[in-house]
């Protein structure tokens, strides 16, 4: 029992981080149609900012934490405005080339500036666990837990609740009309680009103290949050939210109960079992656009 | 476009003259080592360490009249890549020998190159019992085996208190990983020891909850982990998050206990690490004078301290090259093979000399080398 607890309270933690990447990539995806392949990287270079501002320079960890994420946004925005908004009309293909090529630049700049040696964020929580009857868990655990459900709820407010939430979400569903209707379509991009991005930089930065941070920690992690996009359905984000819990909780179970050496396995045996039942994912509603 | 090649052809061949005119006058050494991704720490260690050789050989003359050249390649922590550098190596750089590739997966994929290629390599790092039994006559391994370094283990087992009574084992998923779990088991299981659970996991793994989580439940009293220094960081500080009772012990020798204590913090108090230079302790090395003349060449160069117990690798890598090299007469691989069997170092590690490992006629050179146990004690390295 004291096992199985354990192994959920293991897997909630995870799923929280893997929803946070998620949603920053299906943010982006279902907006503006651009598989987002320096979403990895975005994440390497917030736990990297982290690293700088609160390792390097001694700032308070929450305030590097906060000024991480609006570093990221804005090496998103640059993305978009440099990269994306160019290729406005191009084929998918081309793009995807092109931030697969980004994403390249990316790791191999931050393997100039920071070398290939691991680094390590100093985590401003006790390295004691929090006990709860017979299981523990990393207070800095628990933290970053509370931002990323912080930060789902409040993305999902955003999108549903706002004008800019039905500003987006007309984009999406129909660019053109949207832009009849007085929707800055360019400012639509680059914000989703910016917020999709801030998120993945957030998840490093919150992840880097836990971790350690190094220029490769990025693919992963992408590899991971595609997995949790696809296990969602492209686009949606409470089925991405719901997607982090669901691959979270497959690799915990998984490595507990079948074996450890197939745990990142597992994940995506799920997801081809998802694909063959659902092929649009767990929560997209069948295609609408194109 | 045919313009357009002539030139990139012009200009690809203006830039490799330069090098080609000094190849005549240094001897070049091959080295292939992950400096990237996710053993990169440990690889940029040992390439310092070849460094520090490197500037120790040429400071004394070099060797054959002529001074060494080092030519470093970044393997990427990959086996596809390591073959790949081994190969740009031998045939672009057209060095004589080689060393490399840490791990034990990397350097059992470049193996196959030697043969084809006919280059020794000088294996510094990689523990496989495989890399020597499995003939192939190029490869010459300083580092000690898997099977050895639980050899050695045995007789420190009483060292231990309270006694270790049952283990379980965390290991990474690969040649060096599994070897090293399947060789601590047998050892451990012929000195009456009782086996919990043996878990696994890929390389670049960082979130290794669900695994300790189970060997929490093993109800076992010690925990050997096989890694290198990012996951060992990870499941220390992990291991403290889901208060693990186990007394952790990691083997391998790459565990770097200082870059540990800087980056786990109290999570790397108690636990004990299996090395192969102790640099707190130079006066504990078989030959302090070597130790100390490779330190203070470490020091000279502004490297991490750290990096010590890693790094000396590479040093006594270079010096078996180098002393090779000597006994051939010249820089040419079949030679140098032939002279490796004849090296007799004092290395940072102790005595360097190669015996036959694996199949009659096709064997493989095995060093015996020395293994070390240190523990962490509130922050500091101790020997117990």
């Amino acid at each position: 029992m004291e096992a199985h607890l354990q192994h959920l309270l293991n897997a909630v933690v995870l799923g929280g981080t893997y929803a946070l990447l998620g949603i920053g990539l299906t943010l982006i995806f279902g907006i503006m149609r651009v598989v987002n392949f320096t979403h990895g990287e975005l994440y390497t270079f917030g736990a990297y900012m982290a690293y700088m501002l609160a390792g390097m320079m001694g700032l308070n960890f929450f305030m590097s934490l906060a000024m991480a994420a609006v570093l990221g946004m804005a090496l998103g925005a640059l993305i978009e405005f440099t990269l994306l908004r160019p290729l406005k009309g191009a084929d998918i293909d081309t793009t995807m080339l092109v931030m697969i090529g980004a994403g390249i630049a990316m790791q191999a700049g931050e393997q100039l500036v920071w070398g290939g040696v691991a680094k390590s964020v100093p985590s401003p929580f006790p390295a004691e666990p929090v006990v709860l009857g017979s299981v523990s868990v990393g207070m800095n655990r628990l933290f970053v837990l509370g931002v990323a459900l912080l930060l789902l709820g409040g993305f999902y407010l955003l999108i549903n609740r706002t004008t800019l939430g039905v500003a987006m979400r007309a984009t999406f569903q129909d660019p053109d009309t949207a832009a009849l209707m007085g929707v800055n379509r360019g400012l639509m991009y680059t914000l989703t680009f910016a917020l999709g991005s801030g998120l993945a930089a957030t998840a490093g930065a919150l992840l880097g103290p836990i971790f350690v941070v190094t220029p490769t920690m990025g693919d992963l992690v992408a590899l991971k949050a595609f997995a949790i996009v696809i296990l969602g359905g492209l686009g949606n984000i409470p089925g991405a939210t719901i997607g982090g819990f669901v691959l979270a909780l497959a690799e915990e179970f998984g490595a507990g109960y079948l074996s450890s050496g197939y745990r990142d396995a597992m994940g995506f045996l799920l997801i081809i079992a998802v694909l063959i039942v659902r092929p649009q994912g767990l929560f997209a509603m069948k295609e609408r656009i194109g | 476009m045919r313009t357009m090649k002539t030139t990139a052809l012009l200009l690809s061949a203006a830039l490799l003259a330069p090098g080609v005119a000094f190849a005549q006058e240094t001897i070049r050494i091959g080295v292939t080592q992950p400096l990237t991704g996710a053993v990169a720490a440990s690889g940029n260690y040992v390439a310092n360490g070849a460094r520090v050789a490197e500037e120790v050989v040429n400071a004394n003359g070099g060797v054959l009249g002529k001074k060494i050249q080092l030519i470093i390649e970044d393997n990427k922590s990959n086996p596809k890549e390591a073959v790949a550098s081994a190969e740009k190596l031998i045939v672009r750089d057209k060095v004589p020998v080689l060393m490399g590739a840490w791990s034990s997966t990397f350097t059992l994929a470049v193996m196959p190159k030697l043969v084809e290629y006919g280059v020794p390599m000088v294996v510094e790092t990689s523990s496989s019992t495989k890399i020597t039994t499995s003939g192939n006559p190029w490869v010459f391994r300083i580092a000690p085996t898997s099977a050895m370094e639980a050899k050695s283990f045995a007789e420190k087992l009483d060292h231990f208190q309270p006694a270790i009574q049952k283990a379980d084992f965390l290991a990474v998923n690969n040649d060096f990983g599994r070897g090293s779990a399947d060789e601590f088991r047998k050892m451990l299981q012929t000195k009456g020891v009782k086996i919990g659970v043996t878990e696994t996991m890929a390389p670049e793994a960082t979130d290794l909850s669900a695994q300790l989580s189970s060997i929490k439940q093993s109800g076992g009293d010690t925990l050997f982990v096989t890694t290198g220094v990012e996951q060992i960081t990870l499941i220390l500080k992990q291991a403290a998050e889901l208060r693990l009772p186990h007394r952790i012990i990691t083997n391998g020798g790459s565990s770097s206990p200082d870059q540990l204590i800087a980056q786990a913090g109290a999570a790397a108090d108690g636990g004990y690490f299996t090395l192969f230079f102790a640099p707190w302790f130079p006066e504990k090395a078989v030959h302090p004078a070597v130790a100390k003349t490779f330190v203070d060449g470490w020091n000279r160069k502004g490297y991490d301290f750290a990096g010590l117990t890693e790094g000396y690798r590479g040093y006594d890598g270079i010096m078996t090259i180098v002393e090779a090299i000597r006994k051939a007469g010249k820089a040419e691989p079949q030679a140098i093979r032939d002279a490796l069997w004849t090296v007799k170092l004092d290395g940072v590690n102790g005595d360097i000399a190669f015996r036959k490992d694996g199949p009659e006629g096709k064997e493989s050179g095995q060093n015996e080398a020395n293994v070390y146990v240190v523990q962490v004690k509130d922050g500091k390295v101790t020997m117990p």
